[in-house]
């Protein structure tokens, strides 16, 4: 993920559409919940998982969000669970499963659900995050009585998130300017000089800030304003959500398909 | 370095998102009984330069790759303890929904890692080694040794929450190794990093260092070693050893709590007359689609007939290659269901272009 991507999915959040307006909490419970039931379903499942994707794609379809966006952003997301899981046919090869005389070990099928879970979990947080707007999510955070520190915390990250990032992008091309086409890499030296300039940079910065909001009568204390609603199609949006989510956990409602798909063929 | 939801299970990540909000919310309080206002926008701006300091890649000497700050240890040798530590906390956050490192759910174990043992433990070693008037080559050693030690615990972690999720194979002994010894030359210069821009820092603006903790009535003042710290790091430790043995308990004897809740539930609700294990089976065999461990193991192939008569358990024969390709079926089917569900919504919803 690039800080441009990042952006990218930050304005998407600002968006107009049914999904965007569903109260923070909601999205943010029901993210919770839906993350939670795909982690526990057992570790050689691959199939009773693919229903799931149904709430990732309603998501992202119902509010608005490129679906080319969604897939690159996947896809490009450091894979460590990918690194972790590719050992697994590595150290699990008892044959589990046979199909027309190829067997496939506990170990491919223990990766592919860890594969599985990597998506659905990654698109879930890609959908709440590309239909809700950070202030958003912190606002929904703070009715949930999160400690206001963290919160205002998050809020000032968030305020200056781009603009320190091209404060650095600055120094890095003011830099890249200086050496005359070298293609040699930062030696840490370097890096650690430039590191303090931007450290010391970000302390103004702060101070600025600092004398700007005691200007405008800052006291200490952060006052958020909290317009939300909890209404009753946010409740309804929670309950059908998790609801719907244990079902599939519980009834094996892809073994029933694929027996009836058995017995047709 | 991020652990991931996929290689959770929902009471390590639970238990972890516990620990770590607690102390998040203590964190909070500490730092709210000594409200120092220009702490407050620093400490947000802080959190946005930890992002911009990864724009700032340099070659890591001897291996030609090329890496970036973490910034946990610099932001703990920086602004103190508490403040740091929600700092990294809203940091991850952010990570986690804009960079999609890590998860969500795994929010809890990334904070852990990545934020207890340098704002806690690592500040202790820091102080230790470089005293009050410090001279250079004890804070350096100070920055690098307590970097690398918040490091390794952090990658320590890791392996530990993945190992209790039990959704891997690997064996702990060499997932130990691979971690900690891919982690140790990332640390070290890190590390030496570190030192350089504390020195930097302190020597252009020496009021900056410690600047979290200037309105704890001069804590900073007598305290080397961060007296009020070491009672507090002790209940935490011991906290963390007896949650990590009942994680451990939990989950040797029973893999996953919702699954053994689950279990419970449905032993109540089938026949009474039927023997726990054997109960707690057929549940296992009603929910996974390719039950574990009992799988003919190369031996020839039964003939469905013989499989179904000498079938030991309740509603479900023994998995043969009939049921695995049920299973696959049933995986095809499912997924186009999905599709159709997904283009039928796609045809239904409001066609208007999205507003950015």
């Amino acid at each position: 993920m690039t800080i441009h991507s990042a952006r990218l999915l930050d304005q998407l959040g600002y968006g107009e559409t049914p999904i965007h307006r569903l109260d923070p909490r909601a999205k943010t419970l029901a993210t919770l919940g839906f993350i939670l039931i795909v982690v526990s379903f057992p570790k050689y499942d691959v199939a009773p998982l693919i229903p799931l994707a149904l709430y990732p794609l309603a998501f992202m379809i119902l509010g608005q969000i490129p679906p080319g966006v969604i897939l690159k952003r996947t896809l490009a997301v450091s894979p460590f669970a990918v690194l972790v899981g590719i050992f697994n046919p590595l150290f699990d090869t008892e044959p589990m499963v046979r199909i027309a005389g190829l067997s496939i070990s506990g170990g491919w099928v223990s990766f592919a659900s860890i594969l599985v879970r990597f998506v659905l979990t990654i698109s879930a947080a890609l959908a709440l995050v590309a239909t809700t707007s950070f202030p958003r999510i912190c606002q929904g955070l703070d009715a949930l009585k999160v400690p206001r520190a963290f919160i205002v915390q998050m809020l000032f990250l968030y305020r200056y998130l781009f603009v320190l990032v091209e404060e650095a992008l600055r120094l890095r091309r003011a830099r890249d300017l200086r050496r005359f086409g070298r293609r040699r890499g930062l030696r840490p030296r370097v890096a650690a000089s430039l590191i303090g300039v931007l450290f010391l940079r970000t302390y103004e910065r702060a101070e600025r800030v600092y004398l700007a909001m005691c200007a405008r009568g800052f006291d200490g204390h952060v006052r958020l304003a909290r317009r939300l609603r909890f209404g009753w199609r946010d409740a309804a949006f929670v309950t059908g959500t998790v609801a719907a989510c244990l079902i599939l956990r519980l009834v094996p409602v892809v073994h029933w398909l694929g027996r009836w798909g058995e017995s047709w063929l | 370095m991020h652990m991931a939801d996929a290689l959770l299970s929902p009471t390590v990540g639970g238990g972890f998102i516990a620990a770590s909000g607690g102390l998040l919310a203590y964190s909070a309080w500490r730092l709210g009984r000594e409200p120092d206002k220009r702490r407050v926008p620093l400490m947000g701006v802080l959190g946005a330069f930890v992002f911009a300091v990864m724009m700032i890649n340099f070659t890591i000497p001897g291996t030609g790759s090329s890496g970036h700050l973490v910034g946990g240890m610099l932001l703990a040798i920086l602004l103190g303890p508490y403040a740091a530590f929600l700092v990294i906390a809203s940091v991850l956050v952010v990570q986690s929904l804009f960079f999609l490192d890590g998860g969500i759910l795994a929010l809890g174990t990334n904070i852990f890692n990545m934020g207890v043992w340098p704002c806690f433990f690592g500040l202790l070693i820091y102080r230790a080694i470089a005293g009050r008037q410090s001279r250079a080559w004890r804070l350096w050693l100070a920055a690098v040794v307590s970097v690398v030690v918040s490091l390794e615990l952090g990658a320590v972690g890791v392996v530990l929450q993945t190992l209790l999720s039990h959704r891997t194979d690997l064996p702990f002994g060499r997932f130990l190794a691979l971690m900690a010894g891919i982690h140790l030359p990332i640390a070290l210069v890190e590390g030496v990093i570190t030192a350089t821009v504390v020195q930097y820092v302190r020597a252009l603006r020496p009021g900056a260092v410690g600047i979290g903790e200037r309105g704890m009535q001069a804590a900073a003042n007598g305290a080397v070693g961060g007296d009020r710290l070491v009672p507090v790091l002790i209940s935490f430790l011991g906290l963390a050893i007896l949650t990590g043995g009942v994680f451990a308990q939990f989950a040797s004897s029973h893999p996953d709590g919702l699954e053994w809740s689950l279990a419970q539930t449905q032993k109540g609700g089938t026949d009474p007359n039927a023997p726990p294990v054997p109960s707690w089976e057929r549940v296992q065999n009603r929910l996974a689609l390719m039950p574990n461990y009992d799988f003919p193991r190369g031996a020839n192939e039964p003939t469905p007939a013989a499989t179904e008569t000498q079938s030991p358990r309740g509603p479900w024969p023994e998995v043969r290659v009939g049921t695995s390709l049920a299973g696959i079926v049933g995986a095809v089917l499912t997924l186009a269901v999905v599709c159709v569900l997904a283009g039928a919504l796609y045809w239904i919803r409001p066609h208007r272009k999205a507003s950015l």
